[in-house]
Order: C-alpha cells, then structure tokens, then sequence
C-alpha cells in the first residue's frame, strides 16, 4: 500500500473526461442525462458531485466504471478507457445499498472479489484482516450481515471496495439511507481512510455538508440536460474535526454550492 | 405451532362428522334393500351400524379404512403382495427417480433459458404446453413406446413422474436465477466476474428460496405421476396397482386405503423438503 504525501503529489489527471455526452432513448423521447460534460480528477483527490436528482452525478460515475456507455466524448481512468480500467480492476465502486450477501459472513463478503480475481487463499485472509481494521470492524468477521447495523454493514462494502487495492474509489451516495449521527461518523472516519490510503475518491451525495466537509473539489451539476455548473476547489485544510462545520471558510464553501445549486435550477 | 393444533383438529373433528354422516347417507339404500330381501324392518340405530360395517360400502366409514390400513401395514410382512408398504415403496422408488430426473431437467433449462437468448424466447412455451396435455392421455403411450425400445420397469413410470414434476422447477428456477438485483450485477460487473463466477457465487444461491418452493410441488406431482404410471400398464405392484385392482373388484375400502396412504406419503415427502428448506435457508440467512 503506497502511503505517500497526496497534496504534494503531481496534478497528473487520473480521470479525466472529455466533452462527455449520454443520451438514454425513451419512450418518451431522449433524455440528456450528460451533455458537455469536462472534468480533471487528480491523484488523490476527494472530488463530490452534488446535484438534485437527474442531473447526472450518478450516471456520470456509472459512464467512469464502464456501467454506461457514453454517446459522445471521451473518459479515461488512469489513461486507459473505462473498459480497460475496469478489467484491470482499477477501481472499488460503492453503491447506496451495501448489498452484502446474506449467505456469507462480514469476512466472506469481503473475500467475494478477492476469490473472482484469484488471489492466492493465504493473501486472502491477510487483505481481509487489513481492510477490517481499515473501517474499525475488526472483530466482526465471522458474523453475518444481519446481525450488523446499516452502518456497519455499508462500512463492510466499503472494506471489500478496498479489499483488492485499487487506487480509486467509485462511491455512489454510500451513506444516503443512514441517519445523520451514523452518517456524521462515517465521514469522518471515511477522511481518515482516505488520508490513510492515498486514495482518489469521486463521492456522489445530495448533501450539501457532507459535499463541503468531505472534498478537496466539489461539483455542481443541475439537469435537464445533465452537466457542470460550478467546479469548487476547496479552500479547507486536509486535517478536519467535525466542528471545522461550523468555521467562516466552511459556511462560504456551503453557501457558493448552494448558490450554485439554486442558479442551476433557475434556468429551467 | 401449538396454537394450529386446537383450529385443526376443530377441523379434522368436523371433517369425521361429515364422513360418517354421508357413509349413513350413501350406504342406506343398500341395507335397506339387504332388510327387504330379508323381511325385516330396521330401527335407525341399525341402520347405522350397518351403514359404517357394510363389505363393500359407497363410502367406507373412516374406522373401516383405518382398519384396513393397520391390517395391511403393520400386521402384513413387508414383502407381502398384500402389504401397503411393499406397495408405497415400488410407487415410492418410481417417485424419488422421477423427482430426480425432473429437478435436475428442470434446473438444466431454467439455465438455458436465463443464459442463452434463444432458448429465453423458444423454450417457455413448449413447457407450457407440455403441461396443457392431459397426463392420462399421454401416460400410456410414453409407457409403450419405451417398451417398444426395450425400457420396462421402473424407469417409465419415473418419466411420467419427471414429465409432471420439471414444470414447477423451471418456472421457479427462471425466477429465481433472475433474482439477483441489477445492482448486484452491476457488482459483479465492477468486479470483472465472469459468467461462471456470476452464476455459482451470486444467482445460485439467490434462487435458493425459489427452488425449495419449487420442490414441495415438483415432489407432489412427482407421486401424482408414478401413481398415474402404474393405472394404464396393469401394473401388479404399486399403489396405482391397489387402486385399479381395488376399482375392479369394488374393493372400496381398499381403494380408501391406497389413497390415504397416498397422502400420508405425499404429506412425507412434502414435509422433508420443507425441513430442509428451514434448516438450509436458515443456514444462509435467507430464512
């Protein structure tokens, strides 16, 4: 696991998108879930998409993870397509549900990829202790999800997201169905994950705190057609108690996403 | 569990009074006659003694059965042509093989049909239809055409059997192959999962429900088959065997007996797999 220093690490894109264009074919016409849509993601960033629904946050991460095909422009992911970089298993993609299996404990659902990409038995257990003490459920792996909270349990998904050592994480509102405490203690030790590992996160939410407390580079996207209407580059340090909430700098980052936000749904 | 106990005995209670109400009713005419041949008059009471002792009775009063059933169980050798139990186990063995051949058939197609495009729009309808044919029909045909080619026994009663019980399997097991959510798909997708991983490690075990559901009533048409090869062959053994025999002599307590032993077999089988459905569903948590 490289633990190296992401701030002082070279602007180098390892997403990068390109006049990016989807339209699904409907019934009732075409839908522009992305039009015209260009973004730089550095190594090591923490970059929020944040948007009302239909805007096309969530489709534009599908289009990274290869999910959907784009209709116009180009993406790529550590200069290779999504294609590519999904068979090379580049990234870890988090979903709203945790969508563990019930049939297998906390350890054997984080061991699923692991066994599909043919990792030795013994590296198995080794990762899997690992990514446990990652997100603080050590101790848990031999029970089942049920017997874990919703928190615990999307906190396990995001362990076998981290499981197989990909440099990017694909989170899509990992945390939209918990409550606001659990969700709280999540970002924070979701800050710590990442400054632990290096890793680039692109963060899906509709929350506009979580967006600000999270990110290094906030996007805001309205719909109709799905696209980018302001890119934040965040002027909070790395380092970020939970009261840096309720700081001057937090409360002007908070309030130009939601300017916005508002803007975008104006010109509808 | 110990609250059914009182509603279903209330109904089993209910179910006897009926029974023995409509021996009396249905068999009257016959002892009436047997006391007009005789010059006697009945009183009621005597009526319904005879009513529930008759030989041959229309409907053989529920202690008569019973009797018979003990008589021919518990108090016959096993190997006896007489013994209901030779006779469940010759059906008993044809069910089980037919049950067999049936799920692992109807597995087979619920994958082709989830997996391979043309099968999806040309296989469903041909088992359909299948199963819009009359069994009785078709039963004794499959029963000479394999004698015609040498097969005899046990195996054309099991294909009945199979032909009855594949029909719930595919159609549970399509369902249940197709369970898994997009978003576990789309997971497996993120992953690079292969088809065979995909299949053994997330629609397999979803469909486990599916399947188990789908055995309780492949495994009760599978004894609806084997009971239905036996009728059209003249078959010697078995409790089809019992149950033409027993139409052919107007042995109605025979033929009451080879049914009820029917239906605790079938309640056996039955009541098997839906313990293993708990133990295993459980087991995965699926439960």
């Amino acid at each position: 696991m490289p633990l190296e220093n992401p701030g002082s690490a070279p602007a180098e894109p390892v997403i990068s998108a390109q006049n990016l264009d989807l339209t699904f074919q409907t019934n009732d016409g075409p839908i522009h879930a992305l039009k015209g849509v260009s973004l730089d993601i550095a190594k090591g960033d923490f970059v929020s998409f944040i948007g009302p629904s239909g805007c096309g946050k969530t489709t534009f991460l599908r289009v990274m993870a290869d999910l959907e095909q784009p209709t116009g422009g180009t993406v790529t992911v550590n200069g290779m397509t999504p294609e590519e970089a999904r068979q090379a298993r580049a990234y870890g993609y988090v979903f709203q549900a945790a969508g563990l299996y019930p049939w297998r404990t906390i350890g054997g659902n984080i061991r699923l990829p692991l066994e599909i990409m043919g990792i030795p038995k013994a590296e198995q257990d080794e990762r899997v202790a690992r990514v446990l003490d990652l997100v603080e459920l050590s101790g848990f792996e031999k029970k089942f999800p049920w017997q874990l909270s919703g928190g615990m349990q999307q906190r396990a998904s995001i362990a076998r997201a981290l499981g197989f050592d990909a440099d990017i994480l694909l989170m899509d509102e990992p945390f939209g169905a918990l409550d606001e405490i659990v969700r709280d203690h999540l970002n924070e030790q979701l800050l710590k994950l990442w400054d632990r590992t290096g890793k680039t996160i692109a963060f899906v939410t509709h929350s506009i705190p979580e967006a600000v407390y999270l990110s290094t580079k906030i996007v805001v996207m309205s719909p109709r057609p799905g696209r980018i209407t302001d890119v934040i580059d965040s002027p909070l340090p790395r380092e970020r108690p939970l009261d840096i909430r309720e700081s001057p700098e937090f409360l002007e980052v908070a309030h130009r996403v939601r300017e916005g936000l508002r803007a975008g749904h104006g010109d509808v | 569990m110990r609250r059914s106990v009182v509603p279903v005995l209330t109904v089993v209670g209910f179910l006897l009074v009926f029974w023995y109400a409509a021996a009396v009713w249905l068999n009257a005419p016959w002892a009436y006659n047997k006391a007009q041949r005789a010059g006697e008059t009945l009183s009621f009471s005597q009526v319904v003694a005879d009513t529930w002792s008759q030989k041959k009775p229309k409907l053989p009063a529920p202690h008569q059965v019973v009797k018979e059933v003990w008589e021919t169980t518990a108090q016959k050798a096993v190997t006896s042509k007489r013994s209901l139990i030779y006779h469940s186990g010759v059906t008993l063995s044809a069910t089980l093989l037919g049950f067999v051949l049936g799920t692992g058939l109807g597995i087979l197609l619920a994958v082709g049909i989830v997996y391979n495009r043309t099968m999806d729009m040309s296989v469903m309808p041909w088992v359909i239809a299948s199963q819009t044919i009359p069994i009785l029909a078709i039963a004794p045909m499959i029963i000479v055409v394999l004698n015609a080619v040498g097969i005899s026994g046990l195996l054309p009663k099991a294909m009945i059997s199979m032909y009855l019980s594949f029909f719930p399997v595919v159609v549970g097991m399509v369902k249940g192959l197709r369970s898994p959510e997009a978003m576990q798909l789309d997971q497996m997708r993120t992953w690079h999962a292969s088809k065979g991983q995909t299949f053994w490690k997330l629609r397999l075990p979803s469909s486990m429900p599916y399947l188990f559901t789908s055995l309780k009533i492949a495994m009760a048409a599978s004894l609806v088959g084997a009971i239905v090869g036996e009728l059209p062959t003249g078959a010697v053994a078995g409790l089809g065997a019992r149950l033409l025999a027993g139409s052919y002599y107007g042995q109605t307590v025979q033929i009451w007996s080879a049914l009820v032993m029917a239906a605790v077999l079938a309640a056996c089988l039955v009541g098997i797999i839906g313990v293993l459905q708990r133990v295993m569903l459980r087991r995965m948590g699926m439960g």
